[in-house]
């Protein structure tokens, strides 16, 4: 078990032809991803390192089963591009194409409502159950099938803890990249109850950065759902107010989304804040000792 | 991307919101053409600057004709204007606008901007303009009201009833701000706004609102399709800023003595904190990016180099789609080029970790490698307190 990807996962890359899209596609099919083809427009008919190209999305549904998109689509276009898969019945949306307009986004999250699908991203790694499947752009040699569920708004962030519970010994479940725009699909808590539910998955890792209230918000729930170990990181605490880190949504405005808030919600919620990167995987490691599961 | 008032206020006019009629000048010669044009001798001068606080700081003045609106010109274009919020460094002003005088009977305060948590767009709205909203909201906090638009239609009676009635606007002034009211929600997303802040907008001296004052910020992601918004995406930055964008370097300068090279905005980030854990502080946010090129890197070398303040370096890499091994080549192509001045610590961790280690190893210089974050954290904050 784990969440949102498996061996049944049918992937599709919209975007394929582009170089970062069928190098992804590629890697994402070293993995052991079923890559059953991609989409760019007018290309349909042809091949790409014997991934099948379709000019739509629904063509691609059609002939492959496909239930996965990764979009590399350029920023002007990628908003149409999640919209024009969720209309094609794709049942999960990872997009890992970044500097999409807020706007184009607010779009999208309010069309997807009415739909099935599920977004991850913008602006993210995508995401790796380990061992099984691999969807988007995250190293897969560093994940190893085990124990711990990690959701992050970081890529690199996210390689780390990866990184760390390997070496730890754990292992991971599912590690998840939602991403570091201001508007985005799935966010911490969606992930976290995902992985609160998910039979395989021992302990959490959250990983958050300043900005917005995501990691407040999953908080809450985990104070009052969450039985397992979680381990939580956060950011930005020497960042300055007023300037956006890199990601569009790492931003202190005024007051709020600041780190040292961040860090007392996850505490008041019995989490073990870790903090600095460098010991997200020994504080997993000793929060699972201590309950009985490592 | 900010605007400063003048390209805000030709926005707000093209949509046929009431805005005071001005102009903008850059030079003292360009005043009489302009108040010629606007058909006005008196008015008021207001000097265009990325900063709240310009009229107690001096930056707006009355003229009562075209010699004094010279005089004024005169005196605020080149000058630095220090106010509350600029810091003591200031802003250089580089530009006037001479608009009317407007008698003011009402202020009150509009701003139309993102709510994350909600994905939604928020209207901010308090009787209480002229004043910093952040001011409004510890002092009187019930004097806010936060009203949201149902996303994709036009704004309801509803909404717009709410709104009036809470600013205390009836009759004509609360048709007034019907049409205002939706102007701006359509502006913010025609023009991509992430920030349209209208404080003051006033009840004026013959009845009317109008737009005194505004605060517009553009998406910097929507640049592509609001090119002739007027706003210049490097209008606020630093130049070492700028020059990184070039080469697809997001950096930030920073107060601090130990440079940081790191992949990754996030990683980049948790490396700031952990120097700041240690002791040390960061000279600067630098995120490469996760498929920079070797010559990026050498790049960011000599961007962090470039800044006096550093004392040493900390390069973390965890290495993704990008190699250790690119890495490891930049950073010896930018010592070679352009030395070492400073201790330089280096984490490489990830995709052909091996082979950058090696590359660094075996380059005879002076590098000193780390094992881990953790490590070259304590490393970097080492380096600098025995400099110090």
């Amino acid at each position: 078990m784990a969440i949102l990807i498996d061996a049944n996962t049918r992937l599709i890359t919209q975007g394929i032809t582009g170089k970062a899209g069928l190098f992804h596609s590629q890697k994402c099919r070293d993995y052991g991803t079923k890559v059953v083809g991609g989409v760019t427009p007018k290309k349909g008919g042809t091949e790409i390192d014997g991934f099948p190209v379709f000019n739509s999305v629904a063509e691609a549904v059609k002939a492959t089963g496909a239930n996965c998109t990764m979009i590399f689509v350029p920023a002007p276009f990628a908003g149409d591009a999640i919209i024009e898969a969720a209309d094609a019945g794709i049942d999960l949306i990872v997009a890992i194409t970044e500097g999409i307009p807020v706007i184009d986004m607010l779009k999208v999250h309010h069309y997807l409502k009415s739909k099935k699908a599920t977004l991850i991203g913008p602006n993210c790694p995508g995401l790796v159950t380990a061992g099984v499947c691999k969807v988007g752009i995250a190293p897969g040699f560093i994940h190893k099938a085990g124990k711990i569920g990690i959701v992050s708004r970081s890529g690199t962030l996210t390689y780390e803890a990866v990184h760390q519970t390997t070496l730890a010994g754990l292992g991971q479940t599912t590690a998840v990249g939602i991403g570091g725009d201001p508007i985005h699909g799935l966010n911490h808590l969606d992930v976290v109850k995902m992985l609160n539910e998910d039979p395989a998955t021992e302990g959490i890792i959250l990983i958050g950065e300043i900005g917005g209230s995501d990691e407040e918000m999953a908080a809450e729930y985990i104070k009052s759902h969450v039985k397992k170990p979680v381990v939580g990181f956060i950011a930005g605490a020497s960042a300055p107010k007023g300037k956006r880190m890199g990601h569009a949504g790492a931003i202190i405005d005024g007051n709020s989304g600041t780190a040292a808030a961040k860090k007392d919600a996850l505490r008041a919620a019995g989490v073990v804040v870790a903090e600095t990167a460098a010991e997200i995987g020994a504080k997993m490691l000793a929060a699972m000792k201590a309950a009985g599961k490592a | 991307m900010k605007l400063h008032e003048y390209q805000a206020k030709a926005l707000l006019r093209a949509s046929g919101l009431p805005v005071p009629k001005g102009e903008v000048v850059l030079n003292p010669a360009e005043v009489e053409p302009a108040l010629t044009k606007l058909g006005m001798t008196s008015g008021v001068a207001k000097a265009q600057a990325f900063t709240g606080g310009r009229g107690k700081a001096g930056g707006i003045k009355l003229f009562k004709n075209a010699a004094e609106a010279k005089a004024m010109t005169e005196q605020l274009i080149g000058m630095t204007l220090v106010t509350k919020q600029t810091g003591p460094e200031g802003v250089k002003i580089e530009s006037v606008l001479l608009e009317e005088a407007s008698s003011i009977a009402k202020e009150l305060y509009v701003a139309v901007t993102l709510d994350r948590a909600k994905a939604n767009i928020v209207f901010i709205l308090s009787p209480e303009g002229g004043m910093d909203i952040e001011e409004i909201a510890e002092k009187t906090p019930e004097r806010i009201l936060k009203l949201y638009p149902d996303f994709g239609k036009p704004l309801s009676a509803d909404f717009l009833q709410k709104g009036a009635a809470f600013l205390g606007l009836t009759g004509v002034l609360a048709e007034e701000f019907a049409k205002i009211a939706q102007g701006l929600y359509d502006l913010y997303l025609k023009r991509d706004c992430s920030i349209l802040e209208i404080n003051p907008l006033v009840v004026n001296g013959s009845g009317h609102l109008s737009l005194l004052d505004a605060k517009v910020i553009l998406d910097e992601n929507a640049h592509f399709r609001q090119t002739d918004a007027g706003g210049d995406p490097d209008a606020d930055k630093d130049p070492s800023e700028i020059e990184a964008a070039k080469f697809g370097l997001s950096y930030i300068k920073l107060d601090g003595d130990i440079g940081c090279l790191v992949n990754g905005a996030g990683l980049a980030m948790a490396t700031m904190d952990i120097i700041a854990h240690y002791g040390a502080q960061p000279a600067n946010f630098l995120d490469v990016g996760g498929s920079a090129t070797e010559e990026a890197v050498t790049k960011a070398f000599e961007i962090i180099t470039s800044d006096p303040h550093v004392q040493g370096i900390l390069v973390n890499i965890f290495g993704g789609i990008m190699p250790c091994d690119r890495i490891a080549r930049g950073i010896i192509n930018a010592v070679n080029t352009t030395g070492l001045k400073v201790p330089l610590v280096v984490r490489l961790e990830g995709t052909n970790v091996h082979e950058g280690k090696a590359l660094i190893q075996g380059s005879g210089l002076n590098i000193i490698s780390a094992t881990d974050l953790e490590d070259g954290a304590r490393k970097a904050a080492q380096v600098v307190k025995a400099k110090a």
